[in-house]
């Protein structure tokens, strides 16, 4: 059992997760609470429009997602902000349109390898040093980040307070959905475009239904994340099925139960 | 007397459709002020102009001497709409009242700011609410923990949206009597929306009625004559107003 945490590509597996782990579920207790889980559906999909861009270029492709993807998620803010158009339909344009750009890119790349489809689906053999150290310095700059949580929470509560209490509610905005961004893209290594709306979604969704306040909601959920990232990679090592997959259902069986324990207390 | 707000020709509109026109409104320190008028009359709208939330109105307004937007928040102590709040939060009561304090949401409370929570809430009777979810409050309850949220901050001026929406009669007169008790002892300026003459007319020592315009700011009883409400409402509704007379 204990040799799987002797494997090279194992062990950087269980750092990307753990790391994944953590950042998705600790920006997603926002993402829940705001309503804003089609935004998490949204920027991953818009990913694989820089992901297919560094991929026709022969680019490390994640060096393309990220500007990309913050990109776009500025662009989803700024049109929230600057237009009478609901969120959703911000992000409805702008998510097709990338999705629309990396089919072209793609389609453009004549002899290409499976590299899409790992970003698709995500694979595990496929984290480098590179996504650890990237994956690494977000952790950081998200624990630098942390007194942000209070600005954050209070406008995720109640914005006209926050901005009552001259909180700068719209740039907090724009940093919390450009670091919801950069985790995204970050985490599609792990668990793939398709899947890491899921990510930012199931483990704060299951926190809430148990958590009394917002911390320890977001302790509880940051808990969930790390844990069904783990279990998931021992999983899919045993079992020989996709990592993302496993994660995912993973954290859905944490979410049912949660919900059998709410509805029975 | 000192003025807490004071507006001249101010008016503000949106999508080109005016929604205030030449408010002229002096506020003394100390004075409890109810805005009257009916759905649409731009009550809140002044409000947000109060509260530095909307700043491309045309005119002056100060508030304690500064444009509103520059207002140290910690002067105001801003009561909204409860029915507004996300009561689907994870919260509970004393942080709500702890976010008073700190001005953002608390991670935990300790210390300091746990006893002046405290201290907030037994103002208006609610320590057994302390850690209560905010969910599982009843409306007159919310409302006593925004009123603690109000009140931890030692305001100078206390504003509230309609805080008598959505709670019974007992607890809409336990709200007025919380509120006078507390202004009477801290000598806070008391600026309440409210849609209900009655309200305005026995708890009030100004009373600024609207109707996108000014119709009228004075004492209760000039103010709220049958000939303003006429004016505001378009009618005096089934029961008489201060007379009581039905």
């Amino acid at each position: 059992m204990l040799e799987i945490f002797t494997i090279p590509f194992l062990q950087r597996a269980f750092i990307a997760g753990a790391l994944v782990g953590f950042l998705s579920s600790y920006f997603g207790v926002f993402v829940v609470q705001r309503g804003m889980g089609f935004l998490g559906s949204g920027l991953a999909h818009a990913a694989f429009g820089g992901v297919a861009i560094g991929i026709f270029l022969n680019q490390e492709p994640l060096l393309f997602a990220i500007p990309f993807t913050i990109l776009v998620a500025i662009a989803i803010t700024y049109v929230k902000e600057k237009t009478n158009l609901a969120e959703d339909t911000a992000i409805g344009i702008f998510f097709s349109v990338s999705m629309a750009l990396g089919i072209i890119f793609i389609a453009l790349k004549k002899n290409y390898s499976s590299d899409a489809f790992n970003y698709l689906f995500g694979s595990i053999l496929a984290v480098n040093y590179n996504d650890i150290l990237i994956t690494s310095l977000l952790s950081l700059v998200t624990i630098i980040l942390f007194p942000y949580w209070k600005k954050w929470a209070y406008s995720s509560f109640d914005r006209e307070l926050a901005y009552t209490d001259k909180i700068k509610v719209v740039f907090d905005d724009y940093l919390l959905n450009i670091m919801v961004a950069i985790t995204i893209v970050v985490s599609i290594k792990v668990v793939g475009i398709v899947l890491i709306a899921a990510c930012l979604v199931i483990p704060p969704a299951a926190a809430r239904l148990v958590s009394k306040t917002f911390s320890k909601m977001t302790v509880l959920s940051i808990f969930l994340g790390v844990i069904s990232t783990f279990i998931g990679i021992i999983f899919s090592y045993y079992l020989d099925l996709p990592t993302g997959a496993l994660i995912i259902l993973l954290q859905a069986v944490f979410f049912f139960f949660f919900m059998l324990i709410k509805n029975n207390s | 007397m000192k003025n807490v707000v004071e507006s001249k020709n101010l008016s503000f509109s949106y999508n080109g459709i005016l929604a205030l026109s030449d408010i002229n409104i002096s506020i003394p320190q100390g004075k409890f002020v109810s805005i009257v008028g009916p759905n649409g009359a731009g009550k809140t709208t002044l409000l947000k102009i109060i509260l530095g939330l909307i700043k491309n109105y045309s005119g002056t307004i100060k508030v304690f001497d500064k444009n509103p937007d520059e207002v140290d928040p910690a002067l105001i102590g801003y009561v909204p709409q409860f029915k507004t709040m996300d009561r689907k939060f994870p919260a509970i009561a004393i942080e709500l009242v702890a976010s008073g304090i700190i001005r953002k949401w608390p991670w935990r409370i300790r210390g300091k700011s746990k006893q002046l929570a405290y201290e907030a809430l037994s103002l208006v009777k609610s320590e057994h609410l302390a850690e209560r979810s905010l969910s599982s409050l009843s409306g007159g309850e919310l409302q006593r923990v925004c009123l603690a949220r109000s009140f931890v901050r030692n305001p100078k001026l206390i504003v509230l949206d309609e805080p008598a929406t959505g709670i019974d009669a007992i607890g809409e007169s336990d709200l007025y009597n919380l509120l006078e008790n507390y202004q009477s002892k801290s000598g806070a300026t008391v600026l309440m929306i409210t849609h209900d003459w009655h309200v305005a007319l026995h708890h009030s020592d100004l009373v600024l009625l609207l109707n996108r315009r000014q119709i009228a700011f004075a004492s209760p009883k000039e103010a709220l004559s049958e000939d303003n409400l006429r004016i505001a409402f378009g009618h005096i509704g089934h029961q008489h107003n201060f007379r009581g007379e039905n």
